[in-house]
């Protein structure tokens, strides 16, 4: 599958998917997309990409195992959980908000930090079944 | 209270990082633990003694009833000190016996953690957490059985020993849940003023039977009896310690803690007086034909435990006062036995009867202490068992109109009892010293001196029965219901009949200890009539049971994956297809039926091509490719019914699964055979069956009318409350969080499994 213009595409492709995939974590919260499907575009884009270069490339890319990614969004997912517990003596998973409205991001809260681990994890998890996959496959 | 029951828990944990201190010379500082708890409980025996019950409160789960509460009257008195004191000689006893052993600090631990489990067993006031530390027995048991892990005789043992004691646990179970239903109350305390609405219930026979199951497993009950001589595989202190003097008596706590909640009712009376009947003479005719010392204190325990729960069955004052002394009596003089046993096994190494003889030239000290068990287990005065042995006559000849029977029964099992004391404690002692054993040395001192003192316990009791009377035997009458007032404990009661049945018992007794002398050759004889014994059924059935969900499981689990969805589909087909056969009614009206868009018959159309195709086709990666397209037009559809995040997931999703789908595929042989048309034919009934049930079953739902109220809540809170227009989105990360928190937990351990599955090569030195 390593055509010249599926190689040349994915150059332009990754950055591209990701920016993507990245915006559709943002708005998730207003209009349909979120941590998820965000998650799984990222992992669209990477899967692309190693098809067009060899997986090789794609790992060096990364420069980590994509397992790393899970414990790191759980951890994130999980401290957005905790943080009201911990600072403001409120049940878990209360959604805390910044109160001005930001460029860019809108208004950002908890949530948002939460969506973001979600994000992560489904990276993570997606990217390492297919890689060990394709790996022993 | 709580502490000294945690005590035992917290000192087996402390036991995990310091067990090397005690292995050595310093294991004896461990037998400190019992020996405090013991001088804990005997502070109370005042307060006890002058009618006071002492209760303490913890909450632990409020919402369910569920409290440590502890009580400590006169019953449970009696079993703490049985437990701590007789705990406290065995721990010194194991010092000294299991010496040089590389795992004593674990035995230390399990032997301490059963210590805790029992204390809280006997004081608990709730029944949950009398439960949970029933089960603790169990489980410290099995680790107790087993500890000789090396062996295979005592695995099994110990599996055995946990199979009977858990299945009684969960019928206990059951049983405590039952009654807390009627009573509304986990709290014996507050059960004890019940017993008429309780025994008024139609579910009363239901719960004795459920008790009655839990006691009888746990206190070796016919026929549940056989693990307890199976449990002598575990070493000496164990089978002293917890199958003769205090785990096996839990049942017997059981019957007597419950006997004012449940008791003095025809059915509870009768079943406790015929099974503990059986039991009694069955397992003392059983010592007849045993040559093992172990083997013999095993069948005779059985025997006094069945005379207990006999006692129990009576239910007068008389029959309680006598099985509180009992409970003395064989503590004292069984553990001493046991004992004496063990120090024969671990100085001359055999435990054979037969062989056994003349060892009090080698074994003074050991020597007195079996004959003074002996005797006291005989009943002969000035013993405790004298007492005992007298008020178990008195109680039972004054039993109703059935007073002749029992006597009959009652004084046989005594007379075989007799004999069994002593075989076991006299008889390996008198005679010549053969050859073999003139070199046994005299043991240690921490091996002899805990027998010693159990055994003269029983001649001092006996003498003075004072001492246990006020303090210890009155206060457990009050406690299960009886009047303690008219008790007296005297060792002379006078020339009656009860007198001359003891003599009659003492004399013939001895005679058959001279008459009969154990040898193999009775053993073989009990040996044929093995495959009738219950433990043999039992065996039999469990091997069935293998033997049934083997061929079970290959049947449904024969290693092809299509198999296992064709089973799964048509169970569900069946269980599905007859509830919709039953309950729902169909009808179609084509007016309601809105018009069909062209998007809709497109999108249709090209689904119907995708599955024909699959199915037609004869290249996989094609087949992967149609359903792909399968795929991406269900997500047409969720875009046609406005979903959009379902339909961006799905499209993800769908994707993935075809490029994971590749990954697979791509590295496997073309198809080598097609399934030729049965199978074909058989594959499609069964899926064009599931498609159509689960169509069906859909539109059933759709039939119901809808509840709105959770879906109408998000909508209208989805911004006031989360900052968020995208519902679906603000369900998943705030409504609903913490399920999406576990979902992707649940997502990385998957991943981590394919990982460990496909990645995992286990270094050469590893594999097995």
């Amino acid at each position: 599958m390593k055509t010249i213009i599926l190689r040349t595409a994915s150059t332009y492709l990754l950055p591209v998917l990701l920016l993507f995939s990245i915006f559709i974590l943002l708005r998730g919260h207003y209009s349909p997309g979120g941590g998820f499907v965000g998650g799984l575009i990222a992992s669209i884009a990477f899967v692309l990409h190693s098809f067009a270069r060899g997986l090789d490339n794609t790992k060096e890319l990364l420069r980590m195992h994509p397992g790393f990614l899970m414990p790191i969004g759980l951890a994130i997912s999980f401290l957005a959980g905790v943080t009201p517990v911990i600072f403001f003596d409120m049940p878990f998973m209360t959604g805390l908000w910044y109160p001005e409205h930001l460029p860019v991001l809108g208004s950002l809260g908890t949530a948002l930090f939460f969506d973001l681990g979600v994000y992560l994890v489904v990276v993570g998890v997606t990217l390492t079944i297919i890689f060990t996959i394709s790996e022993s496959a | 209270m709580l502490l000294a029951i945690l005590l035992g828990f917290i000192f087996s944990i402390f036991l995990v990082f310091t067990g090397k201190f005690f292995k050595g010379k310093l294991s004896i500082l461990a037998s400190g633990i019992p020996l405090a708890l013991f001088i804990y409980f005997a502070q109370f025996i005042n307060r006890i003694s002058s009618g006071e019950v002492i209760t303490q409160e913890n909450i632990w789960v409020p919402s369910f009833g569920v409290n440590l509460g502890f009580t400590l009257d006169g019953l449970s008195l009696l079993f703490s000190l049985m437990i701590t004191g007789i705990g406290f000689l065995v721990f010194i006893y194991t010092s000294a016996y299991l010496k040089n052993n590389k795992y004593l600090d674990r035995f230390y631990g399990y032997l301490s953690m059963f210590m805790a489990a029992m204390l809280g067993l006997v004081l608990s006031d709730n029944l949950i957490s009398l439960f949970v530390f029933w089960e603790l027995t169990s489980i410290t048991s099995f680790f107790l059985i087993g500890f000789n892990n090396t062996s295979q005789a005592s695995r099994k043992s110990a599996i055995t020993a946990l199979a009977i004691t858990g299945i009684g646990g969960l019928s206990l179970l059951v049983g405590l849940l039952f009654l807390g239903a009627i009573t509304g109350t986990y709290s014996i305390t507050e059960m004890l003023i019940m017993n008429p609405e309780i025994a008024a219930n139609p579910y009363y026979t239901l719960i004795v039977i459920l008790i009655f199951g839990a006691a009888f497993t746990k206190s070796a009950q016919f026929p549940f009896h056989f693990w307890l001589p199976g449990a002598m595989k575990a070493p000496t202190p164990v089978s002293t310690y917890l199958h003769s003097a205090t785990m096996v008596k839990a049942g017997i706590y059981l019957l007597l803690r419950l006997t004012p909640v449940l008791g003095d009712h025809e059915f509870w009376n009768s079943t406790l007086v015929i099974v503990g009947a059986i039991t009694m003479v069955y397992s003392a005719v059983h010592t007849l034909f045993r040559t093992d010392l172990k083997g013999i204190l095993a069948y005779s325990t059985i025997s006094a435990l069945g005379i207990l729960v006999f006692l129990i069955g009576q239910g007068t004052v008389e029959a309680l006062t006598a099985a509180a002394v009992f409970i003395i009596v064989h503590a004292l003089y069984k553990a001493t036995l046991f004992l004496v046993t063990g120090i024969i096994d671990h100085q001359a190494g055999t435990r054979d009867t037969t062989v056994l003889r003349g060892l009090r030239k080698v074994l003074f000290p050991v020597a007195i202490a079996g004959f003074l068990a002996a005797i006291s287990s005989a009943g002969i005065p000035p013993t405790i068992g004298f007492i005992g042995k007298e008020l178990t006559y008195e109680s039972t000849f004054h039993f109703g109109n059935l007073a002749v029977l029992l006597m009959v029964l009652i004084v046989i099992t005594k007379i075989l009892l007799l004999y069994a004391g002593f075989v076991t404690g006299i008889k390996p002692f008198t005679g010549v010293l053969p050859e073999r054993f003139e070199n046994t040395r005299m043991p240690s001192f921490l091996l002899w001196a805990p027998p010693l003192l159990l055994a003269t316990g029983g001649i001092v009791f006996g003498i003075f029965p004072g001492l246990i009377e006020a303090s210890i035997v009155k206060p457990l009458v009050n406690a299960v219901g009886g009047n303690s007032e008219e008790i007296h404990l005297k060792l002379w009661h006078g020339v009656s009949t009860v007198l001359w049945l003891s003599v009659i018992t003492i004399t013939v007794g001895t005679v058959l200890y001279f008459l009969i002398k154990p040898n193999h050759k009775l053993e073989q004889t009990i040996a044929k009539l093995e495959w009738l014994s219950p433990h043999s059924i039992i065996i039999k059935m469990w091997d069935f049971f293998f033997n049934f969900s083997k061929i079970w499981t290959n049947l449904f689990q024969n290693g092809y994956l299509r198999n296992y969805v064709s089973t799964i589909m048509v169970f569900m087909i069946t269980l599905t297809g007859y509830g919709l056969f039953k309950t729902a009614t169909y009808s179609v009206d084509y007016m309601s039926f809105s018009r069909i868009t062209v998007y809709e018959a497109v999108t249709s159309l090209i689904m119907l091509i995708a599955v024909l195709y699959t199915v037609f086709t004869k290249s996989r990666l094609a087949a992967v490719a149609a359903m792909g397209i399968m795929g991406y037009a269900i997500c047409m559809l969720f875009v046609i019914y406005s979903a959009p995040d379902l339909a961006m997931t799905q499209f993800s999703i769908d994707t993935l699964t075809v490029i994971l789908f590749v990954l697979v595929l791509y590295k496997l042989p073309k198809y080598l055979t097609l399934s030729d048309y049965k199978m074909r034919i058989k594959d499609g009934v069964i899926s064009l069956a599931f498609g159509t049930i689960i169509t069906l079953l859909i539109l059933e739902v759709l039939a119901e009318p809808i509840n709105s109220e959770v879906s109408d809540y998000y909508a209208a809170n989805a911004y006031v409350l989360a900052h968020g227009k995208n519902v679906v989105n603000v369900i998943l990360v705030d409504f609903r969080g913490a399920d999406t928190m576990i979902e992707i937990s649940v997502l990385a351990i998957a991943a981590i499994g394919v990982f460990a599955l496909l990645k995992l090569r286990l270094k050469k030195s590893d594999q097995r």
